[in-house]
């Protein structure tokens, strides 16, 4: 909106005297002999070095290709890959030269000033777009089995796993985003509760819903013991120590043979019921007893809803947290420590119930993966799930509900997505599996986002109590917190 | 230098009664010794200031009150309640705890104490001289963070606050009038739902003071509160300062370079050079010091000043009239 009332600058306040004159001299490139650098000559003339630079390197790494052959090494050239990689890097420099590098008004100025403007409208869109969204998830197996009955088991999969990473980005937001803790390791709380539940089916043939809370808990103990060591670091240490509690953990589940079956994993894991009712083909079943026909769609849904209230019940807890005094302390922790304990806050509880509290919600998405997947093994929780929960909740923006929703939407969405575009294996020949490429486009999101906001999508933070009004706070004055 | 001698024989006010006792306070980190042997009272409904040049150690005697810094030697003793409370005093440092009730009301001993036990319970609150606020959250919310310990109890640790009891809620309203109390003393009502960090300079560090105030504390130490305001905010803090002595049984220490604050306000004051205790009387009986002017115009021996010449500077920078309100004329 103010983007486009912005006055050109131009006839109304120009230069007068000298000053005009100098100006006009920067100005007009042909009356002086200095090269000018926003000439197009000069955009071609380093468009052309990044060319030349692409070519020398890309000689080496596209231009010759070695095989392994009987004997030895064989050598191929491959001059038509390496005119494309040099042309490509040609027009793509050129192209940001004209628009970005070399020119008065880049265009990246306008997307700037845009997105700065458009931030108090963004979050206004940002509430709308929840609702939106509520309503949706409220219907959505009956929406994708509406309109694509075909392939609507599909959806409500891809559904539960984008849930699922709701959950646990909304249960990380706690950590991360609330108290300021930067946690690499929270897989590890994701790993107890799967694990607990199928040790406790395993062995005392609990349900699901009896387990459930009981993974909970496990995962929040064991956040408070692997809360007490990290109490008292700072900054990287604490990122570093947390990744590997989180690989400590994923080492012990791989190696403790007896207990946890190593790499094997655990199978087997009973599937929840309803009231009883197991969601199974034929005498007893879910489907016999309602005197519907059996399909197997019915037990995606029932997982679909299952996590979706367990995810709704995480964010009910962490709204109605930021309103008590143990949340508004996570955050004025992430503010300023000492300031804290100044106040007669104990600093170390309240960290502990953040670690604590995030870490029980990870084990309850920990048990829903467990009885969704019917088997776990330690592969399951490597750091790179850490490092995507955590990428969707700083790519959402820190402390920010909506923006994990749009996160998790957009990164499990679009990764899943990439598996069905056609298109692109006609453009790169038949191997070509964009999945391949995911982390490559995970990582351009990434650094495209930081770009465009580097504190994330929603990057306002929402005060917890008002005398008159309440008033969005700019992500420029709240703080990150440690190791950030 | 003992504070009874100096006042004429009779035993000076904060000394009969002083609400925190510090003794034989010796502050070393590595090789140096930032506070030495120090020893003061602050008495109760007082307030005493702590002045001294620019390194003396003022801040680090704060932080050993206030629990940052574990003191290496020394014991800091507050009170609740009136007196000296002397045998609880030493039925408590035998006894290893950290606090006993009294029947005077109770005592405790802060170099035992963590520095959140001696907000919370102790109830000393402080501020900083590198002003601390939690900049990226509203007014209002500072101040309500000032209350956790009796909010959360109010919550039921929480878990009445989750399930929403009409209690927790009855508390927060009071936490809420509370804060408007305190936002109104300072001025601040209107920018109450601002976030703290975008307020003006001289609104922080009201701001900082009343969020100590939120705490109810029975000591407030303030550092350097008066660093940074033009003219007009001083005397704002002046009043405020006295307000807060007369009204809410709270009293003061603060940390002070501006001399016209502290002539002006002080009961008391405390003079620290080197980490040492220089001199400690009242305003008058600090201000014709000739030690505390050595250390102020940086004098190596004191027996080559001038005395009333270099009063006369001192007196400037203290911004009074010279002479007429000096009592006793050195020593
Ligand atoms: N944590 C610390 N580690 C090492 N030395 C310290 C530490 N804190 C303070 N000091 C030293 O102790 C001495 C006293 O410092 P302090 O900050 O208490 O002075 P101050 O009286 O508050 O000075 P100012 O008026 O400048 O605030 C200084 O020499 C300082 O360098
Ligand atoms: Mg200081």
């Amino acid at each position: 909106m103010a983007g486009e009332t912005t006055p050109v600058p131009a006839a109304d306040n120009r230069p007068a005297g000298a000053q005009a004159k100098a100006e006009s001299r920067r100005a007009a490139p042909h009356t002086v002999p200095a090269r000018d650098p926003h000439s197009l000559a000069e955009s071609v003339r380093d468009a052309a070095l990044a060319a030349l630079l692409a070519g020398v390197l890309g000689f080496f790494f596209i231009g010759l290709r070695t095989d392994i052959a009987p004997g030895g090494l064989t050598i191929t050239t491959r001059w038509t890959a390496l005119v494309v990689a040099i042309l490509v890097v040609f027009a793509g420099r050129l192209a940001l030269n004209l628009f970005v590098f070399r020119t008065r008004r880049p265009v990246t100025g306008r997307l700037a000033a845009g997105a700065a403007a458009g931030a108090p409208q963004l979050a206004t869109a940002a509430k709308w777009l929840m609702r939106g969204l509520f309503v949706f998830a409220l219907v959505l197996p009956f929406f994708f089995i509406t309109f694509v009955p075909g392939r609507d088991r599909q959806f409500i999969d891809l559904a539960i796993l984008i849930m699922t990473y709701i959950m646990l980005g909304w249960g990380l937001n706690i950590v991360v985003g609330l108290a300021g803790l930067l946690d690499l390791g929270y897989v590890a709380f994701y790993a107890v509760g799967a694990y607990s539940f199928a040790l406790l089916a395993q062995h005392f043939d609990l349900g699901f819903w009896m387990a459930l809370p009981l993974a909970g808990v496990l995962a929040a103990m064991w956040g408070l013991i692997l809360g007490f060591p990290v109490l008292r670091l700072r900054g990287d240490y604490l990122a570093i120590v947390t990744l590997a509690f989180g690989e400590i953990i994923r080492i012990v589940l791989l190696n403790w043979y007896q207990f946890t079956n190593g790499p094997d994993g655990i199978s087997g894991i009973p599937k929840p019921t309803l009231f009883g009712l197991e969601l199974k083909r034929g005498e007893g079943g879910f489907a016999d007893v309602f005197g519907l026909a059996y399909d197997p769609i019915h037990r995606f849904i029932f997982l679909y809803y299952i996590i979706f209230v367990l995810a709704l019940i995480t964010n009910l807890v962490t709204i109605r947290l930021r309103k008590l005094p143990v949340g508004r302390a996570w955050e004025a922790l992430r503010e300023d420590e000492i300031a804290c304990r100044s106040l007669g806050i104990n600093t170390r509880n309240t960290k502990l119930t953040a670690f604590a509290i995030g870490a029980m919600f990870g084990g309850f998405a920990g048990s829903f993966f467990a009885t969704r997947q019917g088997f776990i093994s330690p592969e399951s929780f490597t750091f790179l799930e850490s490092a995507i929960i955590l990428a969707i909740v700083v790519l959402g923006g820190l402390g920010s509900q909506i923006g994990v929703v749009i996160a998790s939407v957009v990164m499990i969405g679009g990764i899943e997505m990439l598996r069905n575009i056609g298109f692109l294996s006609q453009v790169f020949g038949d191997g070509f599996d964009p999945v391949q490429y995911r982390m490559l486009i995970f990582g351009l999101a990434m650094v495209l986002i930081m770009v465009w906001r580097p504190r994330g999508l929603i990057a306002t933070r929402e005060p917890s109590v008002a005398l008159k009004e309440k008033k969005k706070i700019g992500a420029d004055l709240v703080a990150q917190g440690e190791g950030h | 230098m003992d504070a009874a001698a100096e006042t004429g024989g009779a035993v000076a006010r904060w000394d009969s009664d002083p609400v925190l006792t510090v003794e034989h306070l010796t502050m070393r980190f590595g090789g140096l010794t930032a506070v030495g042997d120090l020893s003061f009272n602050v008495g109760r409904g007082d307030i005493t200031a702590l002045i001294g040049p620019n390194g003396a150690g003022k801040t680090t005697v704060f932080n050993c009150v206030t629990g940052f810094y574990k003191p290496t030697e020394g014991r800091i003793a507050m009170r609740h309640g009136p007196g000296r409370q002397q045998a609880a005093l030493d039925a408590l440092t035998n006894s290893g705890a950290r606090w006993r009730r009294s029947a005077e009301g109770a005592v405790f001993l802060l170099e035992r104490m963590p520095d959140h036990e001696i907000a919370h319970r102790a109830k000393v609150a402080r501020t900083f001289q590198n002003i601390r606020l939690f900049g990226g959250m509203t007014v209002l919310e500072n101040l309500l963070i000032a209350q956790h310990n009796p909010l959360m109890v109010a919550s039921g640790f929480t878990v009445g606050g989750i399930i929403g009891l009409p209690s927790y809620r009855k508390a927060e309203a009071e936490a809420i009038d509370r804060a408007a109390y305190w936002l109104e003393q300072v001025r601040l009502t209107e920018r109450a739902d601002d976030p703290a960090a975008d307020l003006p300079y001289g609104a922080q560090r009201r701001l900082e003071i009343a969020r100590a105030m939120c705490t109810g504390p029975r000591l407030l130490c303030l550092d350097e509160p008066a660093a940074g305001l033009n003219p007009r905010e001083s005397a704002e803090l002046n009043a405020l300062l006295k307000y807060i002595r007369d009204e809410h049984d709270t009293s003061v220490l603060l940390i002070e370079h501006d001399m016209g604050v502290v002539m002006e306000i002080s009961d008391h004051v405390v003079v620290l050079d080197y980490g040492v205790k220089i001199s400690d009387g009242d305003a008058a009986f600090v201000r014709s010091d000739p030690r505390v002017i050595a250390a102020y115009l940086g004098v190596e021996d004191e027996e080559e000043i001038d005395v009333a010449e270099i009063k006369q500077d001192v007196d400037q920078v203290a911004r009074r009239t010279p002479r007429s309100d000096a009592a006793g004329d050195g020593r």
